[in-house]
């Protein structure tokens, strides 16, 4: 009788687990929203054209989605999938960021050369800034002080004082970096770069590079290692680094800079989220038009679940 | 005319000035990269159909779009590129203009035949520049004829002829057979395909040299087929019309209903229109808009040309021609091309290393080398000359 109570407590517990996986389908304008509980894609809203970047505001509320083709950022109710407005956002925005403030976003204009900031609230154009050709990763430290843009043409991380939205730094990374994140305590840096192969890894003081992640995949030839997109575990001990046409996710020490593991997922990985308790990881897997779902613990794939065509961008709602 | 390369309208030198990037920031003396592109104009000849005319500044506006690439960079960097356009006629002095160019610049792209890049590579004052060859795609350039103050970014035909056949090896079409032209080039050409397909162990069952010499446009539906029906029967028909004169009305008139491929039909380009993966739409969209028409393989040769220069000069923080030939020929150059690999430059001939877009006019059938075709340095190296196969001793140190 206890152990049915227990039984029963548990699958009481189950639905605080739940939560939704939202990704971006740039080659169909539509999101997919993958319910965690029954890993299965549970809606599919319209969005505008080749929707990349996607990110929740604070408390949920509001998906923000860059439709790169129809140069906005639109803004969706997700308990409705309708689109309840347009931000300005500079020509074909790619990827952005939304500050600690949970107002401004630090936005990535491909094909202008720019960094837009925009005011979600006011609907905005706050500052325009130049930076170097074809920009795209974005980050913003968790103090906010410090946004991140980086040029896949350039070469460079740019680095910009949110208080004066200016460039302070410019660092040179490898060939086509395309992602970049702060570790949770701000002190570094990380920067991806596709064609480089590498990760490269600054202290935020100083803007001074500190650490090199190399990866190699016996049986995959070394200039399809592509890493873009990533995050950090939970605790930080680890960095989960999609591998682009390499159909990996490489587990990355963060204390040595040393692969640990790579896991197998599907054709040609861009980016991921966590489920909301963190305990699994879902990875855009573009040419396969999948989401592999990775248990973080064992670091194993357990499901692959078709979403549209290119799903790109990834973001969680609890 | 259309096919003859005006020189109206394009100065003896164009010095193209663009705005650095506002925000940008310098922190130290400018460190100045001035580079000139040389080009040998070339006749052409007479072609049947008026449809696709060279366009003048061919090659030359992938030059421009790669160096405002070059100085956005350099705008952070504190380094300024700058081009100058040098464009000789037919009957013009190429020394005398190479004299010139070289007095301005040490670092030069070379447009023109194999020969005319060779009277310029081998000039007394030529000996410490550093040349880029972003036009001829002759086989001797990356063997006997190699120079050491010359390197490639133009693929070379075999590179390109071997791409075809690895796509026709994958698709399991073995059976070949081959119209020729009669030109030089035709015949150049036709002798690539000979050798790819039997390097990929492909068999021309049979060729055909074209003799027509009417004007063919209204009735290519009555000759073309009876022309090709003397062909033993076929998986594709390899056509060898890279000048463009015939090629066109063989497609959807041939005897067997075949795949047409080589100059016409399926193809192999060191770049191509419909390439839009790996980021490649940027470039696209960024040529377009500077040039008002897509972007051609020749165009891809000069850009990649000035972003190697542009890449170095950012890494080792020099405009040495010595010290950016040492980076770019060391295992830490490595260049994005927008083709899904670095690009990088062969050591033992200065060809740079890179995939080939094996394409039809409306779409790409795929990147080469094909998944399957190994290498046991680089599956790249599957395309065209291969360290054992150069005669070229001039990158030996």
């Amino acid at each position: 009788m206890r152990l049915l109570l227990a039984a029963l407590l548990t699958s009481v517990a189950l639905p605080a687990m739940a939560g939704e996986i939202w990704v971006t389908n740039e080659k169909d304008d539509t999101v997919s929203v993958i319910d965690v509980e029954t890993l299965e894609v549970v809606n599919t809203y319209p969005t505008g054209e080749r929707p990349r970047g996607v990110t929740f505001s604070k408390d949920f509320s509001r998906l923000y989605i860059c439709a790169s083709d129809s140069n906005t950022v639109q803004v969706m109710d997700p308990n409705t999938g309708e689109i309840l407005h347009d931000l300005p956002s500079g020509e074909d925005p790619e990827q952005f960021v939304l500050a600690p403030d949970d107002r401004h976003l630090y936005i990535a204009n491909e094909d202008d050369a720019v960094t837009t900031v925009v005011d979600t609230q006011s609907r905005t154009v706050v500052a325009q800034i130049n930076v170097g050709i074809e920009p795209e990763g974005m980050a913003v430290s968790p103090d906010g002080k410090v946004a991140i843009t980086t040029s896949e043409t350039t070469n460079m991380a740019h680095w910009i004082d949110t208080a004066t939205q200016t460039l302070f730094a410019n660092t040179l990374v490898d060939a086509r970096p395309r992602h970049a994140e702060f570790t949770a305590d701000g002190a570094a840096l990380w920067v991806s770069s596709e064609i480089g192969g590498t990760i490269t890894v600054f202290e935020t003081k100083g803007q001074t590079e500190i650490g090199k992640v190399r990866f190699a995949i016996q049986g995959v030839n070394q200039d399809l290692v592509q890493p873009v997109g990533f995050k950090f575990s939970p605790d930080g001990a680890k960095a989960f680094v999609a591998l682009g046409p390499a159909n990996h996710v490489a587990v990355v020490n963060t204390a040595t800079y040393e692969v640990e593991k790579f896991i197998l997922v599907g054709r040609r990985v861009w980016h991921m989220a966590y489920s909301p308790d963190q305990s699994q990881l879902f990875t855009t897997n573009g040419v396969s038009g999948d989401v592999t779902v990775i248990d973080v613990a064992s670091e194993e794939p357990i499901k692959s679940i078709k979403v549209g065509r290119f799903p790109w961008g990834a973001a969680m709602r609890p | 005319m259309n096919h003859l390369i005006r020189t109206t309208g394009l100065c003896a030198a164009m010095v193209l000035a663009v705005a650095l990037p506002a925000g940008a920031q310098q922190q130290k003396p400018a460190l100045a990269v001035p580079m000139v592109y040389l080009r040998q104009e070339v006749p052409q000849p007479p072609v049947l159909s008026n449809l696709d005319p060279i366009p003048d500044d061919l090659g030359i506006a992938g030059a421009e779009v790669a160096l405002k690439d070059n100085q956005s960079t350099g705008a952070f960097m504190g380094q300024d590129f700058s081009l100058t356009v040098i464009s000789v006629p037919p009957d013009g002095d190429l020394p005398a203009a190479a004299r010139d160019a070289l007095a301005q610049a040490q670092l030069v792209l070379l447009d023109g035949e194999a020969a005319h890049l060779m009277a310029v590579t081998d000039l007394p004052e030529a000996k410490g520049a550093l040349f880029f060859n972003v036009a001829a795609g002759d086989e001797a350039l990356r063997s006997d004829e190699c120079r050491a103050n010359l390197l490639h970014t133009i693929p070379e035909t075999a590179a390109r002829t071997d791409a075809l056949m690895q796509v026709l090896v994958a698709r399991q079409w073995s059976d070949l057979a081959m119209i020729v032209g009669p030109t030089a080039k035709d015949g150049t050409f036709a002798d690539h395909l000979r050798r790819s397909a039997a390097k990929f162990g492909l068999a021309i069952a049979g060729e055909v040299p074209w003799t027509f010499d009417t004007d063919l446009r209204d009735s290519t539906m009555d000759e073309v087929p009876r022309f090709t029906q003397t062909l033993p029967d076929h998986d594709v028909l390899l056509v060898a019309d890279p000048t463009d004169d015939f090629g066109r009305y063989v497609l959807h008139n041939t005897w067997l209903p075949r795949p047409v491929a080589g100059s016409h039909g399926l193809h192999a380009e060191g770049w191509a229109s419909v390439i839009e993966a790996w980021g490649a739409v940027q470039l696209q969209n960024r040529f377009e808009a500077h040039a008002a028409r897509p972007m051609r393989g020749e165009d891809y040769a000069a850009w990649t040309a000035i972003r190697a220069i542009g890449e170095a000069v950012t890494r080792t923080g020099s405009a040495d021609p010595a010290a950016l030939r040492a980076y770019m020929l060391s295992d830490a150059f490595q260049l994005d091309g927008f083709k899904g690999r670095a690009l990088t430059f062969r050591h033992w001939n200065g060809q740079m290393r890179q995939p080939i877009a094996v394409v039809n006019d409306r779409a790409l059938v795929t990147l080469a080398p094909v998944a399957g075709f190994l290498h046991q340095r680089n599956e790249t190296d599957s395309l065209g000359l291969d360290e054992p196969e150069s005669r070229c001793t001039a990158f030996k140190e």
